[in-house]
């Protein structure tokens, strides 16, 4: 999803001579396509993620729609007061993008690790926060966020992330997208682990229990709607994120079944403090935290 | 940029810096705010930038071609907004409703505030976005430069010198920094808590063009902030030695007043001091 999505940025900027794309020395072999076409809408200010946020942010209040791009945390965390202070609280139209959200560099160790920056981003006054799980999704939400001009965090997995969406399908932040639908359990996912989703779903079906999968790209906002009709419509919902479950996509899922009186059987999927300082492949890694039909299964 | 053009009235900057002074004395005192030492420092600064260099225009505060002033020390707030309110950007009569409940004028630096474009506060943020909007200016051809008034204790910052770094090898010649140099920070002087001595050769060593001077000769900071750049192609930067409470002898050089504000007594004898 990498690729895909530097080339409609690529292609948006073509269009948008307004916009620069800042990288803090990061996207090797990524980032030159754009850098060749657009030299002057590009630059690399060297490997600073407080300063590359807050250059970001003079260049917004000076007219300019800017990306910013680097890896894991570094664009999130590294700089998370640039962003509150400089780029959010101004309300100005900057962009991260962080490549290998989760544990998509899970074998390069705790550093590389992305597993709180959806929530802590989602706190954030005037942001726009998007896990999309596939190709058609981060295109689709990359333009979606570029065209409404206003904070935005956009994490991406790597490269290679299988298309499980119709290349038509209709994707928007905030809007859930229905692949499945069962009888008995609602399975609500962001992020690529969708596909586990999908996979968790027929292993369901094998078993007899009918599952619903929904794919939220939408941290923030999120489709509320989507949410309160599959807790009316099933026995239990369960949610599955590749971040921390402990104010992540599950805990923000939880606090609208609250506010709305829903009290179905409820679970989260996803990362613990027992996987913290563990080493792996993306796939190992989200192996260890356990089957998610056998959990969904566990809720009825 | 040999041919500026300054839209504002050359002031006398001498009598604005008073007028600044008296401001920042008044609110302190009324809002039992803190920070009137480091205000007092930078008023020649800020009266010297207003008056004489910026190119603006207060009753067009978004006009794109304006020289942009970033104040990073935000702490300085009652002198920032007494500076613009001088500047006709907002009411004077406005100051009195500094860090009051529900106004406008917050006890830092606030973009709501006519004339203010960054709202500043935690230290280490406003060279890097004066960087940007020189790189903007750069991109773009344009001719307008990109102020930032530093103190000198967020130089601790390390934020400061990643800016700093970015600014020379990017060429940013649209960039001047200003560093209030008072020698006094939060825990005591720059020299206890965290040695900045040698600045200017810090700076240098970076490729940046320096100017020192005395901070509250107002010839020096006009012929180093209105001047051209000390070399083509580098940024510039003012390292500019004031006393901190500049203006008020029992507030000159005093950690005290990095703190507390002036009493009945004291606000009438600073100002006494101030008209001498």
């Amino acid at each position: 999803m990498r690729t895909e999505t530097i080339e409609a940025l690529t292609q948006y900027a073509r269009a948008h001579p307004d916009v620069m794309l800042l990288t803090a020395d990061l996207g090797y072999s990524v980032l030159e396509q754009f850098a060749d076409a657009l030299p002057g809408q590009y630059a690399n200010v060297g490997v600073c993620e407080q300063a590359m946020v807050g250059i970001a942010a003079g260049l917004a209040l000076s007219g300019r729609q800017v990306v910013v791009y680097s890896i894991a945390n570094f664009p999130t965390l590294r700089c998370l007061e640039q962003l509150r202070n400089d780029v959010c609280y101004h309300d100005l139209p900057v962009m991260v993008i962080a490549v290998g959200g989760g544990f998509a560099y899970g074998a390069q160790g705790y550093t590389h690790h992305g597993v709180e920056d959806l929530g802590i981003m989602a706190m954030l006054p005037n942001i726009a926060v998007a896990c999309p799980a596939d190709p058609v999704e981060a295109v689709a939400l990359l333009g979606e966020l570029m065209r409404r001009r206003r904070p935005a965090y956009l994490r991406l997995g790597r490269a290679g992330e299988p298309v499980l969406h119709a290349p038509d399908a209709e994707i928007a932040i905030g809007q859930a997208v229905w692949l499945r639908r069962g009888a008995d359990v609602a399975l609500l996912a962001t992020g690529p682990v969708l596909g586990r989703a999908l996979a968790a779903a027929d292993a369901l079906a094998a078993r007899g229990i009918g599952a619903s999968v929904a794919s939220m790209p939408g941290i923030r906002p999120m489709d509320a709607a989507a949410i309160c009709e599959a807790a009316r419509t099933h026995r239990a919902v369960l949610t599955i994120e590749e971040h921390n479950v402990d104010g992540g996509f599950g805990s923000r899922v939880a606090d609208v079944l609250i506010a709305n009186r829903l009290a179905p059987a409820f679970g989260k999927w996803g990362v613990t403090e027992a996987l913290r300082g563990q080493v792996g492949s993306q796939g190992w890694m989200l192996d260890r935290i356990g089957d998610i039909a056998e959990q969904a299964a566990g809720l009825l | 940029m040999g041919n500026r053009v300054t839209l504002v009235n050359m002031m006398d900057t001498l009598g604005l810096a008073k007028r600044l002074r008296a401001h920042a004395l008044r609110m302190t005192h009324a809002a039992r705010a803190s920070h009137i030492g480091s205000c007092l420092s930078s008023a020649d600064i800020l009266a010297v930038l207003h008056g004489a260099v910026l190119r603006a225009d207060p009753a067009r505060p978004d006009w794109p071609d304006r020289d942009r002033l970033v104040v990073s020390k935000g702490h300085a707030a009652a002198i920032v907004y007494a500076a613009l309110a001088e500047m006709g950007f907002f009411p004077i009569a406005e100051l009195a409703t500094y860090a009051a409940d529900g106004g406008r004028l917050a006890g830092h630096v606030t973009r709501s505030v006519p004339g203010v474009e960054l709202s500043t506060g935690s230290l280490g943020h406003g060279l890097p976005v004066a960087a940007g909007m020189a790189l903007a200016a750069q991109r773009a051809g344009a001719s307008w430069r990109a102020f930032c008034v530093l103190s000198d204790g967020e130089l601790d910052e390390g934020s400061n010198w990643e800016a700093v770094q970015f600014a020379q090898h990017f060429r940013l010649e649209g960039l001047v920094a200003i560093v209030d140099y008072n020698k006094i920070q939060s825990f005591g002087t720059v020299a206890e808590v965290s040695e900045l001595h040698p600045l200017a050769a810090k700076f240098a060593a970076f490729n940046w063009g320096v100017h020192e001077i005395d901070g509250h000769d107002h010839a020096a900071l006009r012929a180093a902030l209105a001047g051209p750049p000390v070399a083509p192609g580098r940024p510039t930067v003012v390292v500019a030695h004031t006393v901190k409470g500049k203006g008020v002898s029992f507030m000159e050089d005093r950690l005290l007043w990095h703190y507390r504000n002036p009493d009945a007594a004291q606000l009438e004898q600073a100002l006494a001091e101030l008209d001498a």
